[in-house]
């Protein structure tokens, strides 16, 4: 500091410059908000301020979040097409009953509202497969990623960055390969296969749904897995390196077992997210063909919002259905991470 | 010929056979390699396919098998015609080959004419002509749709509800992150239960009555709507306080000596000293704005209020859909988070990786 010349004293770098256009909004901010804030501590005294800190934020739990969980009952219990709860006559369980009238739960044919049942029977198909290869390729990736290669960087952030591209994206940049003319019925066609309509076919459109949102979301899960086999301690490694161990008895004796609670949470979390898929699958097959690929999330949404006759009743009561199984899966989560944590 | 490609296959296999002290191969280390090539491919190519797609015309989107790069017909002027005549490659009968600028077509039979001798005309068989093409860029994909769609009203729309909904987001999560961190009070732990609990209830399971919500305030079809019941993440709380938690208190303390007021330790000391986990929620916040698809599918349902997201799947649910827009639009989108990511990439995979929330 001793020997900085007056003239860089004068001349603020850039950086100095924008910091100090940048706190200036910040400084008056904070002279607006410091006497409303200042008079209430002397009003109120020191001890209630965490409660003033608090109000902002849990107001909007409250109002958007709270308030619309309880209310949510109330519509699955009312019927009618009025949005006002006021003007809903009360009906009881009618909405669950409806849902629920099958002839066998088995076949979604013999049911009353059968795309409800559609859209579970689709949720599971969807579920089970998305999740399995989901934590198969991810804990590939990630085994891949952790061992010692050339550009890691690289190649952690090619396997990552479509966990960024959102929904809309995902699906346009996927759609727009699968069609009737795409480059990959080109190359299927120079090949000597037949052109495939791949959204014509409802196991196709199903194997593409499940396909797009694990190239969507398996970065994410590899980061996790990746996170926890760093934190595997080499010495493990060089222990079993130096009494010549197997590669392949490694894996199942030292690396599988340590990263197991890692594995659990993905597994879970995986679930959680893929039970409410909808985004992305809605904008690739919209559901189709037919009701191919339509899920509990779009059944909902179409019920209460997309159809002509708006059915808010039903479309609650489905919605508490798939809190339930949330619910439930969210317990399960807490247990798997708090066995993680306690080791 | 030869031997450049036996040396380079030399090299390159003794890149891949290097290998630290010499141990012997394994199956894994080939799967390795192949693994990740493949991998890249997969990951990189749909994206960059979409990119170059999206710089053709639309005449060159329609051709089946697609070409790698946008290309454009050459056009030529010719005396006597007064628009530019597609330019082609004609084998005559004869077998010599000439190059030919088409005047109409007829059915199978297309009537060319030469350039450099405009006054006669020779009616060829379309199929055996071929056309002339270049490498073109499409730009006007890009700039169309500035002009002639609400797209710009779009781009608006999003960079509004991501900049204000992120502010709000800071503001009112850091808050009750400094209440829940700094103070010893009663109901502080079930408030934190209560925000650990609401971590869990997704917008999926809450549609209808948070539609009513937002009817009752009369927010539908405005901005708001998008805007405010996503604004108190449990995720930034839970995350901003666990940071606060490391601070040390001496400095709280201290300024409390010296009679500085709650809010002036929240703005002056606590908050700057927050910096990084903030920056890292500003990243989330930006991203889960900027790709929020279902509830404003909800909420918004007039196209003055769409986002870039609704707007592009409003576009590409279209009859007829035109895909030339579509594909830039995309790239549109697609930028910010590029961007986001080229920059903050450190941020956000530290972030998930510590949080295991994304």
């Amino acid at each position: 500091m001793a020997h900085q010349s007056p003239a860089e004293i004068d001349n603020p770098t850039f950086g100095e410059r924008f910091n100090a256009v940048a706190a200036w909004p910040m400084r008056v901010l904070f002279g607006l908000l410091e006497t409303p804030f200042r008079a209430l501590q002397r009003i109120l005294g020191i001890g209630r301020m965490p409660y003033i800190f608090l109000l902002p934020n849990l107001a909007f739990f409250g109002i958007f979040v709270i308030v619309p969980l309880i209310i949510n009952f109330a519509f699955s219990v009312t019927g009618g097409d009025e949005l006002f709860l006021n003007e809903r006559p009360y009906v009881g369980g009618e909405q669950y009953s409806y849902l629920a009238d099958c002839g066998s739960y088995l076949d979604p044919q013999s049911c009353r509202e059968d795309r409800f049942w559609r859209g579970i029977y689709n949720t599971i198909t969807f579920v089970f497969f998305q999740v399995a290869f989901m934590v198969l390729f991810s804990l590939v990736t990630a085994l891949i990623l952790n061992r010692e290669i050339r550009g890691r960087g690289f190649f952690r952030a090619a396997f990552f960055f479509p966990v960024l591209l959102s929904p809309v994206v995902v699906a346009l940049i996927w759609k727009w390969i699968l069609l009737r003319d795409g480059v990959l019925n080109a190359g299927l066609t120079s090949i000597g296969f037949e052109r495939i309509l791949f959204f014509v076919d409802p196991t196709w459109s199903m194997f593409w749904a499940i396909f797009v949102s694990i190239w969507a979301h398996m970065g994410f899960y590899t980061l996790i897995l990746l996170a926890g086999l760093q934190a595997i301690p080499p010495d493990l490694y060089e222990a079993a390196e130096m009494d010549g161990t197997k590669r392949e008895r490694v894996f199942w004796r030292i690396t599988l077992p340590l990263l197991w609670p890692n594995l659990l949470v993905v597994i879970v979390l995986a679930l959680i997210k893929a039970v409410q898929i909808f985004d992305e699958v809605f904008v690739l097959t919209g559901g189709g063909p037919g009701t191919a690929t339509q899920f509990i999330v779009q059944y909902i949404y179409t019920t209460g919002f997309a159809n002509q006759v708006q059915n808010f009743g039903l479309a609650a009561a489905a919605s508490v259905v798939l809190g339930v199984v949330l619910f439930v899966l969210t317990l399960v989560q807490l247990a798997v991470t708090r066995r993680k944590e306690d080791g | 010929m030869a031997d450049a490609q036996t040396a380079s296959g030399r090299s390159i296999a003794g890149l891949l056979t290097a290998r630290r002290g010499g141990a012997s191969w394994h199956w894994t280390d080939v799967f390795t390699y192949v693994y990740l090539a493949f991998g890249v491919c997969l990951m990189f190519g749909p994206v960059l396919w979409l990119a170059l797609s999206s710089f053709k015309t639309p005449a060159g989107l329609l051709e089946f098998p697609p070409t790698l790069l946008p290309l454009g017909q050459i056009e030529v002027e010719v005396d006597g015609h007064d628009k530019p005549l597609p330019l082609y490659k004609v084998t005559m009968e004869d077998g010599t080959v000439r190059e030919l600028a088409q005047i109409r077509r007829i059915g199978i039979i297309a009537q060319m004419v030469d350039p450099n001798d405009p006054e006669t005309s020779i009616r060829v068989p379309i199929a055996s002509r071929e056309p002339i093409r270049e490498f073109r860029v499409a730009w006007e994909n890009y700039t169309k749709p500035l002009e002639r769609f609400n797209f710009l009203t779009y781009l608006n729309n999003s960079v509004i509800v991501t900049v204000v909904a992120t502010l709000i987001t800071l503001l009112i999560n850091s808050m009750a992150a400094f209440g829940l961190a700094i103070y010893e009070f009663k109901g502080r732990n079930a408030v934190m239960l209560f925000v650990i609990g609401t971590l869990m209830i997704p917008i999926t399971i809450i549609l209808v009555p948070a539609y009513l919500v937002v009817t009752q305030l009369n927010m539908v079809n405005t901005l708001w709507a998008v805007i405010l019941p996503g604004a108190a993440t449990p995720t930034g709380v839970f995350l901003l306080r666990q940071y606060m938690l490391t601070l040390p208190r001496d400095l709280i303390e201290a300024a409390r000596m010296d009679k500085a007021s709650e809010w002036a330790i929240y703005w002056r000391i606590v908050l700057p000293l927050s910096l990084p986990a903030i920056a890292v929620l500003a990243i989330f916040s930006v991203m889960w704005r900027w790709n929020d698809f279902l509830w404003p599918l909800v909420v918004l349902n007039r196209s003055e209020v769409y986002t870039l997201q609704i707007g592009l799947n409003a576009f590409q649910g279209e009859l007829d859909v035109q895909w030339h827009y579509v594909l830039a639009m995309t790239v549109v989108t697609l930028i910010p988070v590029a961007l986001v990511f080229a920059f903050l990439q450190r941020f956000i995979t530290t972030g998930i990786a510590s949080t295991g929330m994304k």
